[in-house]
């Protein structure tokens, strides 16, 4: 009975987001036709007046360079730029998934360690917070479209290439919703829960480690979520500016230098299933780490 | 007053009573305010002995539970001295002489029931399989055997409020306080509790310092009650209850009961009136 109503549920919440890529599909076609036909009929049917429109369909949705690619050529394009090459090969886009991916958790994990940092000392020293806050959120104002490049100059001055600079990048977006997250859950105790710890005599280490820190982690994951889908922009927009050498931002750059339409959107929907998976894999480790714990 | 000048003589009679659990002397607790400053408390002085089971009431502003915080040290004293088993509050504390119950159960939700029992014998240094068998046999004097495993937004209010209980009298203190306990509750479940707590407190003999504004509560469950008047806070009167130990809630309908709630009543109307 348990198991039925529990896949009842879970059909019941699929459905509606099948529906919305359902539809989504079906526009993507229409809009297909819309975008590739001119073309289409300009080029390929410059010679042949006597095209039908069912001719018309089948070449709108399958041009080497369509302005907009259909739904299958972009799926095609994965499978094939995914399986056709070992996985350790520059022409595999799971190759470059992995670089990015490498940047970002790397990032993600220097710019949450910076955030917890921020946040600690902010927390414990209120005069840090006035000199620290106005200069934490002047840094998210800053375009990373304009601090990607530098960063990755001054750090190329100092033979420092690859994986770190965009790292780096990648760190810059990630530490902001962590630093706001953790302070705030860090405050979140409330009057009662602190003086209960005052009546205990306990030290501040214990106050920190036994109220504070679990308190602060019902705010701290939703940003870790938030800090991943960042990161992982930073790191795309981090290779930019390289060379194009790897990862999925230089498959977008090459993408849209030959013209490659169908490679950009593979490269494009490859980021936002990376991006769905990275934050997939915190809400696991979020529900392994607060069990039963949720109001 | 006559009697308010009785309670003044009790403190001066016996300032260092062997029995006396805590013993407060012309404390006065002033909050100071832009305008003016507010008296919370003017020169108290009050002193409980051992097993006794004290109730504070009065009027809110009357700075009952301001008094009770001074004693946990949770507030400081603008002058006058509170000494709890012959030390100062402060090293009371540190001592960890006291359990103190809060008006919200104030459980942490990322803990279990049982887990936030343990939670003061964790900070006191008791080993994890020691803290277990205590909380549980805490948890099993407020009646709560089988919950341990369940998370404090499982339960009802009122067993919340017993899962603090049982948290604060986990380290054996000899003095427990409490303020305004129940006063979240429906009357159904006060009046539950109120009988449990009395049970508790028959057995094990603690001192208890119970602040309430409840006057069936305080005439239920005290043995001595200290009746105090708002702006300044003042004890108006102290009254001696001479109900039986082991009394039940059905002796809220004996005349003895009725003439503790009557006198209540008349000090707290006189407090109010002064």
């Amino acid at each position: 009975m348990a198991a039925e109503a529990s896949s009842l549920r879970a059909v019941d919440r699929a459905l509606p987001v099948l529906a919305v890529l359902a539809g989504s599909i079906a526009l993507w076609y229409l809009a297909a036709i819309w975008l590739n036909a001119p073309q289409v009929i300009e080029r390929v049917f410059a010679d042949r007046p006597d095209w039908s429109w069912r001719e018309l369909l089948a070449q709108t949705w399958s041009m080497d360079r369509p302005v907009l690619p259909a739904p299958h050529q972009i799926a095609l394009d994965m499978f094939h730029s995914a399986f056709d090459w070992p996985p350790d090969s520059p022409r595999s886009l799971l190759y470059h998934a992995g670089v990015t991916s490498g940047a970002t958790l790397l990032g993600f994990v220097l710019g949450s360690l910076l955030g917890a940092v921020l946040a600690l000392l902010i927390v414990n020293l209120p005069t840090l917070e006035r000199a620290l806050f106005p200069w934490i959120i002047a840094s998210q104002t800053v375009p990373v479209l304009a601090i990607a490049p530098i960063i990755i100059v001054i750090l190329g001055s100092f033979n420092l290439t690859g994986l770190l600079p965009k790292a780096l990048i990648s760190m810059y977006l990630c530490f902001f919703p962590v630093v706001v997250a953790m302070v705030k859950g860090l405050r979140s105790p409330g009057v009662f829960e602190r003086e209960l710890m005052h009546t205990y005599a306990a030290s501040k280490q214990q106050t920190f480690w036994k109220l504070r820190v679990p308190a602060s982690l019902p705010f701290l994951f939703p940003s870790l979520r938030v800090a991943i889908a960042a990161g992982l922009v930073g790191a795309i927009v981090g290779e930019l500016p390289t060379g194009a050498q790897a990862g999925l931002g230089a498959r977008l750059l090459t993408g849209s230098y030959y013209g490659n339409t169908v490679q950009i959107w593979s490269a494009l929907v490859m980021a936002a299933l990376l991006g769905l998976t990275l934050t997939a894999g915190v809400s696991l480790v979020e529900r392994v780490t607060l069990p039963g714990g949720r109001q | 007053m006559a009697s308010g000048q009785a309670a003044q003589d009790t403190a001066t009679l016996h300032p260092t009573d062997k029995s006396a659990v805590v013993e407060v002397s012309d404390l006065s607790v002033i909050f100071p305010a832009k305008d003016q400053s507010v008296v919370a408390l003017d020169r108290v002085s009050l002193t409980i002995r051992e097993g006794e089971f004290i109730s504070l009431i009065g009027p809110s502003g009357c700075g009952k539970t301001t008094l009770l915080r001074v004693i946990a040290d949770l507030e400081q004293a603008s002058s006058g001295t509170v000494l709890v088993n012959g030390m100062s509050s402060r090293e009371a504390r540190l001592a960890r002489a006291y359990g103190y119950v809060f008006q919200a159960p104030a459980l942490f939700p990322w803990r279990t029931v049982l887990q936030n029992v343990m939670l003061p014998l964790e900070i006191h240094g008791r080993s994890a399989a020691e803290g277990r068998s205590i909380a549980r046999e805490h948890l099993e004097r407020v009646g709560l055997t089988g919950f341990e495993g369940k998370y404090p937004w499982q339960l009802s209010g009122g067993m919340q409020q017993r899962v603090s209980i049982a948290r604060a009298l986990g380290f054996e203190p000899k003095l427990l306080m409490m303020d305004e306990p129940f006063g979240a509750l429906d009357e159904i479940t006060r009046d539950r509790l109120n009988e449990q707590l009395l049970r508790l407190w028959e057995r094990e003999k603690r001192t208890v310092v119970f602040v309430t504004h409840s006057i069936p509560e305080a005439a239920f469950l005290s043995s001595r009650i200290v009746v105090m008047s708002a702006r300044p806070g003042r004890i108006v009167e102290v009254i001696e209850s001479d109900l039986p130990a082991d009394r039940t809630l059905e002796i809220r309908e004996t005349p003895a009961f009725m003439k503790i709630a009557h006198r209540l009543r008349v000090a707290l109307a006189s407090g109010h009136g002064s």
